[in-house]
């Protein structure tokens, strides 16, 4: 079977001003939510006590909340978690008692008021360990890209490493950006895969970046634009096949996999599908916007050697 | 064409064989167990053994099987809440002095266990347990190192007749004014002969003073103390607690994580982290009689105590030394009577006042008592009462033969393993340096199975699906590296288990990415021979060539999702970890599995034979 036509020629390149437009309005759109309302942060970041609760029957949680009110405490948030017999109970920090006073006591209520009730876990983060999580998961972010911008700059070239840079950033910032405009909550497990979409987008973008190089060396006529035209459609074929089935995985981790991995396939499930589109209109349109020209790409001397077949 | 060589099949064939056998272990039932030990008080016998199952059958607690070993017994439930149910009914039914563990038990064979094949290590999301992450606090430990060394300099002052107006403890170093310069200098010297390890400078002003600071090595030094002693007492008080496999470990610079798999009392184990525990010296009273003292007339100066085996011992009131003392113990053996012996070290003040107590009493016996406050959370009518508990033992008495000095040692103990334990809780019996929880997770064992088969399903399902994308696609190709996305799954499991590395469930949801992103090196080799063949290459020459240029951009798309493995792993805590090496793993194996595992297998096909075309 074969979906693409290896005769296929569609002007991406020629498309890419409705994509730059597109890429850019709703950069502006997620940076303005950034900065506006923010990240809807887990306690993970934010410190607090955090508490499961699971039960027999469904319960309502005009019940819960009512039932937690009773026992003092008021400004509780609650929710079902994955189902209607499972709730999450988020506690203010408080100055009187642990976490597990806390937690208890939140407990003890739910089992008096409804009863049946079995606590299934409980969270609690301290909030100068939250405060160190934010700073630190920051800090990875920066250096996975410091990384990989070297990485890319001594294997291909600089313009296509900031190319590669520009279309990561923009894939982080387009996966975060929906965390923050649906207010969808950001925990531990999200920017793991935040993390992990920097690595995946990456992945596609060298794939293609291996071909337009090869395809600079290899043929003699056409302009930067086609030579990048034809190095898509030549790649287009596994690019999709490639997300198609890490999507594929993904979907069933969504769906299978449990409410606490929810936002974590989330998070990856969007950042595969805008790194694919990346990778098509934002590195390579960044290369070529950089001015990345043949002559760039021409092996040196000594790199033909240690560049395995691919110019065979 | 297209024959690997005999070395290369080996090759594979040798990674597939090892990958399968030490994955084998995982496919064997872990069961939630029981183990029960019995104390020097308790011994496990015959009797026991038909108390507890006689108890377990009363209460209609399910249990798979009872092993029994060497003054142990070994119970298997069918899950999780009967084994919690089982453990609160034998801890009431046997009373404290058997420990119960729980734990995780497998099946796994012998022969797998003595070639080191074992199960991957499951993390608490997985079986549920306690998380507790526990800050250190540093700055107190430094301040307790100055407040020691201010009143090792008011007594050495005061042993040299050098008269001071005042000792004072800055934020970081002591101060110690003079009236007269000459004695400051005096003093100065003093100072500088008895604690060679400190930053001096003498300093004229209003009055004279000698200014002593910590150097920034003695406060490392200090730091790192208090930390590594945190962690040994830490480790003998949750070992206290009968759990199994806890893990007690440093993280960073000033922080402990303790994991409790299958635990489920967190207040319990506050309870145990943050008691307080001491050590005294005491000489013992042998002018009273003991019978006269449990008839209730103890002698003035004098007050009763009890070993750890029960017996009464009466102990003078006065203390020799007290556990701040000592600053290191360590176990060995008397050179001249080769017995198990624990040597202890006393800081200045200790070690004169114990040369002083023990030349007076010669030839007399010394008890050392541990002292330990716990706080206790009982239900009574009702309500939560908590209580402190001081517990009070003799854990040692022993002759004096001659005088002590700064470093002495204790014989009398039953064997090298009794000496080692005196010698860690003598060196562990305090905490360092002040504690605090800044976090703490708990995961009901509910949970972490809904975790487990949760993430087994999803990583089957998306299995099956890539699976049958990729035969239809690809068909004997696709069938190729089905093969290889089956194998690397194995492999995965068998490197993780190999190094005893944590399944979590980010790890579990690692692999599930890894199976999406592993068929792309397969995905791009298949395009490329595809692209070959269109182009009119022979089908040989396409497979050949497929391989060939592939690779180098397999290679480079890869490096990059492992320089974000790397740098998950080492930001990464707990969870996030567990990710980090499952991605990083599984893509180093999926490039072994996915280049030459398929190739292995496509030459085994195609290779040396004329094909006509490629069911590609």
């Amino acid at each position: 079977m074969q979906i693409f036509k290896s005769t296929l020629n569609i002007d991406f390149m020629g498309k890419s001003r409705a994509a730059l437009i597109f890429s850019g309005v709703s950069l502006v759109i997620f940076v303005l939510s950034i900065i506006i309302q923010g990240l809807n942060m887990g306690i993970d970041f934010t410190g607090g006590t955090l508490v499961e609760v699971g039960f027999k029957e469904p319960v309502e949680l005009a019940k819960v909340r009512a039932a937690l009110a009773g026992g003092g405490f008021d400004d509780a948030s609650v929710q079902h978690f994955g189902n209607t017999k499972d709730i999450l109970i988020r506690l203010a920090p408080s100055e009187e008692g642990g976490s597990e006073v806390q937690s208890n006591r939140a407990f003890d209520e739910l089992n008096r008021a409804i009863g049946n009730a079995e606590l299934r876990r409980v969270e609690f983060v301290g909030p100068q360990v939250g405060d160190e999580l934010s700073e630190d998961g920051g800090l990875a972010m920066l250096y996975a890209l410091i990384g990989i911008l070297i990485y890319v700059a001594l294997r291909f070239e600089y313009r296509l490493s900031l190319g590669a840079v520009i279309a990561t950033i923009h894939d982080v910032l387009f996966t975060v950006g929906l965390f923050s405009l649906f207010q969808i909550e950001f925990d531990l497990p999200v920017l793991a895969a935040v993390l992990a979409v920097i690595g995946y987008s990456l992945n596609d973008t060298i794939v293609i970046y291996d071909r337009i190089r090869e395809n600079f060396r290899k043929m003699r006529k056409g302009s930067a634009e086609q030579i990048v035209n034809v190095s898509l459609n030549q790649t287009l074929s596994r690019t999709i096949m490639t997300s198609f089935t890490t999507l594929l995985v993904l979907f069933a981790l969504f769906i299978f996999g449990g409410e606490i991995i929810h936002g974590f396939a989330l998070a990856l499930i969007i950042g595969v599908i805008v790194g694919t589109y990346s990778t098509i209109y934002v590195a390579s349109k960044a290369a070529l916007l950089l001015g990345i020209s043949k002559a760039d790409l021409m092996p040196v001397k000594k790199e033909g050697v240690a560049n395995d077949g691919s110019q065979v | 064409m297209n024959r690997y060589p005999l070395w290369k099949n080996l090759l594979v064939i040798i990674v597939v064989v090892l990958g399968m056998l030490y994955a084998m272990p995982n496919l064997f039932s872990q069961d939630p167990a029981m183990e029960i030990t019995g104390s020097r008080r308790a011994q496990m016998d015959s009797a026991t053994e038909r108390l507890i199952q006689e108890r377990l059958t009363n209460s209609n607690v399910q249990i798979k099987s009872m092993e029994s070993g060497p003054d142990r017994l070994l119970l298997r439930f069918i899950n999780s809440e009967q084994q919690l149910l089982a453990k609160d009914l034998l801890e009431t039914a046997l009373g404290g002095d058997y420990t119960l563990a729980l734990t995780l038990s497998t099946d796994v064979p012998d022969w797998l266990r003595s070639i080191g094949a074992l199960p991957m290590f499951l993390g608490l999301d997985l079986r549920g347990g306690i998380h507790v992450l526990i800050d250190v606090d540093m700055d107190a430990a430094v301040a307790q190192a100055l407040d020691r060394y201010a009143g090792d300099i008011r007594t050495l002052m005061r042993d040299k007749r050098l008269r001071y107006t005042t000792v004072s403890q800055t934020d970081d170093g002591v101060v110690v004014s003079f009236k007269d310069a000459g004695v400051r200098d005096q003093a100065y010297e003093a100072i500088d002969e008895e604690f060679g390890n400190l930053q001096m400078e003498a300093v004229d002003g209003e009055n004279f003073q000698v200014r002593v600071q910590l150097s920034r090595n003695e406060q490392q030094a200090t730091r790192k103390f208090a930390l590594e002693q945190n962690v040994t007492t830490l480790r003998n008080r949750v070992n206290a607690l009968g759990v199994s496999e806890p893990i007690i470990q440093q993280q960073g610079e000033r922080r402990i994580v303790v994991q409790l798999p299958g635990a489920q009392d967190p207040a319990k184990l506050k309870e145990l982290l943050g008691a307080t525990a001491t050590l005294e010296y005491r000489l013992e009273d042998t002018e009273h009689s003991i019978e006269d003292a449990l008839d209730g007339k103890v002698p003035v100066g004098s007050k009763l105590y009890h070993t750890r085996d029960g017996r009464p011992i009466l102990l003078k009131k006065q203390v020799i030394v007290t556990g701040n003392q000592i600053t290191d113990a360590s176990s060995g053996f008397d050179q001249r009577t080769s017995q198990p012996a624990v040597f202890v070290s006393l800081d200045g003040p200790g070690a004169r006042r114990m040369r002083n107590v023990t030349t007076e009493n010669v030839g007399k016996p010394m008890a050392v008592v541990f002292i330990e406050t716990r706080t206790d959370t009982r239900v009574v009518n009702g309500e939560k009462v908590i209580q402190k508990i001081p517990v009070q033992e003799v854990i040692s008495v022993a002759n004096i033969l001659e005088p002590f000095g700064r470093r002495f040692q204790t014989t009398g103990l039953d064997s090298p393993g009794e000496a080692h334990d005196l010698a860690l809780l003598l060196r562990a019996g305090a905490l360092a340096a002040p504690i605090d929880i800044v976090e703490e997770r708990t995961i009901g064992p509910s949970l972490g199975q809904d975790n487990i088969d949760q993430g087994f399903r999803s990583v089957v399902i998306g299995l099956l699906l890539v699976m049958v994308f990729m035969v239809v696609y690809y068909k004997i190709f696709g069938l190729v590296a089905n093969l290889a996305l089956i194998m690397n799954l194995v492999l995965i499991v068998a490197i993780m288990s190999m190094l005893q590395a944590t399944l979590t469930l980010p790890g579990i949801a690692g692999i599930v990415l890894t199976v999406g992103m592993a068929v792309d090196a397969n995905v791009l080799i298949f395009e490329r021979i595809r692209e070959e063949i269109s182009i009119g290459n022979t089908p040989q020459a396409s497979i050949y060539a497929g391989y060939e240029r592939a690779l180098s951009t397999i290679v480079d798309a890869n490096i990059t999702t492992l320089i974000a493995a790397v740098v998950l792993f080492s930001f990464g805590t707990g969870p996030i970890k567990g990710f980090a090496v499952t991605l990083f793993i599984g893509i180093l194996t999926s490039m072994f599995t996915a280049i030459l595992g398929t190739r292995s297998v496509i030459n085994l096909i195609y290779g040396n034979r004329r094909v006509k075309q490629l069911a590609i």
